[in-house]
């Protein structure tokens, strides 16, 4: 039967691509945070998962405002990245896992959780940055294993809320324990923390916030779902919903987690960034 | 049931809550800067930024909003930042000069309150 051995959550800045292009993980600005990965490679070398799930909010490439999907599962032999308008560098396309895409949707729409299914999904930064983050060299790298995304929306309101978005996790994870093929999942929580790109409040970032949610989303999940969304954004900043994926991420590692390693660094770009690795105990 | 109003309607100083009322008002500036995805869309724009406005029906707030390069006028005119961000792109501006531009203060002065955030 498959099994979720962990989840990894990081922020997913599009400087972070940029940064890892230049090869700048010594440059004293992007140190402190490249240095939150080496764990959790060591991890992905001796855990080496069959597959990943990645659940990260879409930006404004693979959906718009004429339909927007508030969870969205990628069934995809591929998905491929693209131009976000700013031309950055074309990465291969990422290898899908669509069987186990198909028995994810199968398992949480019997479930109750209604969900849009995508054959075709461009996947953007929120995606790529962690796999380039995760597993240097991407389709060179051997132990990259297929993808499934998982976007939620955050673009518009109403968003999810919290207590939706672990939910969510929770009806994964009883999906994925039910694919009776023997398989190694890892589940990553993209984006976040803290930020805010609009308005006169930009550049806002939420310090003791952010270490609130890194603490109770290891211990006591259900907590922060106390946290209304408009407090979420008056928190975590308008773009700090976000953190919404790492709930999901948190809903599908079970009750009790062992934290590995964590980092929190400020700032990256306009952002709080975290890291966080997470083993599954049951 | 009663609508949970605090929900829909936070006060948030210097923050627009995105939500169905301003998705609709903003729809064809956001359908503009979505089209810059694509590089052909961007050099098809930079030929004649006015026609590009009137193939998408932009109104006359949004045009303006978008002569001026104001990112607070193209969200009061419904933009999001999301594809907002793709429009700056267009003109280099980075997210530190989008932020600059919209707290009025220079690049420079924003990167540092970022990094000054850091030492709190
Ligand atoms: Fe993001």
């Amino acid at each position: 039967m498959a099994r979720i051995i962990g989840g990894i959550t990081t922020s997913h800045i599009p400087a972070v691509g940029n940064a890892i292009a230049q090869g700048l993980f010594e440059d004293p600005y992007w140190k402190p945070f490249f240095d939150g990965y080496p764990p959790v490679h060591e991890w992905l070398a001796k855990n080496k998962p069959d597959v990943v799930i990645n659940i990260y909010n879409d930006h404004g490439l693979g959906f718009f405002l004429d339909k927007m999907p508030t969870f969205a599962i990628g069934a995809a032999h591929e998905y491929r990245n693209e131009d976000e308008g700013w031309g950055i560098p074309q990465l291969p396309p990422f290898p899908g896992a669509p069987e186990l895409s198909w028995h994810i949707i199968e398992g949480m729409v019997a479930d109750e959780f209604d969900i849009t299914s995508c054959q075709e999904l461009a996947v953007d930064h929120g995606f790529t940055v962690p796999m380039q983050l995760f597993w240097p060299g991407l389709t060179d790298n051997p132990d990259m294993p297929p993808a499934i995304p998982i976007s939620a929306n955050t673009v518009q309101h109403p968003i999810p809320t919290l207590n939706r978005a672990l939910a969510f996790g929770r009806s994964l994870r009883r999906a994925v324990l039910s694919y009776p093929k023997d398989l190694k999942v890892v589940v990553l929580g993209t984006g976040g923390l803290s930020h805010q790109l609009d308005g006169e409040r930009a550049g806002f970032i939420n310090r003791e916030f952010d270490e609130y949610c890194m603490d109770k989303i290891v211990t006591d999940p259900d907590a922060l779902t106390k946290i209304s969304r408009m407090e979420l954004v008056e928190k975590a900043g308008a773009q700090g919903t976000e953190f919404l994926m790492w709930m999901m991420m948190r809903g599908a590692l079970g009750d009790k987690v062992n934290l590995l390693h964590s980092n929190y660094h400020i700032p990256i770009s306009n952002t709080g960034a975290g890291t966080m690795l997470l083993e599954c105990v049951d | 049931m009663e609508l949970a109003e605090f929900d829909h309607h936070a006060d948030i100083p210097g923050t627009t809550i995105f939500d169905g009322r301003m998705a609709m008002k903003g729809y064809a500036l956001n359908k503009m800067c979505y089209s810059f995805n694509a590089a052909e869309a961007r050099a098809e724009y930079l030929r004649d930024p006015e026609a590009y406005f009137d193939k998408f029906g932009l109104n006359d707030e949004q045009k303006a909003a978008c002569r001026a390069k104001n990112v607070l006028a193209m969200i009061a005119a419904g933009g999001n930042i999301y594809y907002l961000a793709k429009f700056a792109g267009i003109y280099k501006l980075s997210v530190q000069d989008v932020g600059a531009q919209q707290t009025g203060v220079t690049t420079e002065e924003f990167k540092q309150k970022l990094l000054d955030a850091g030492k709190k």
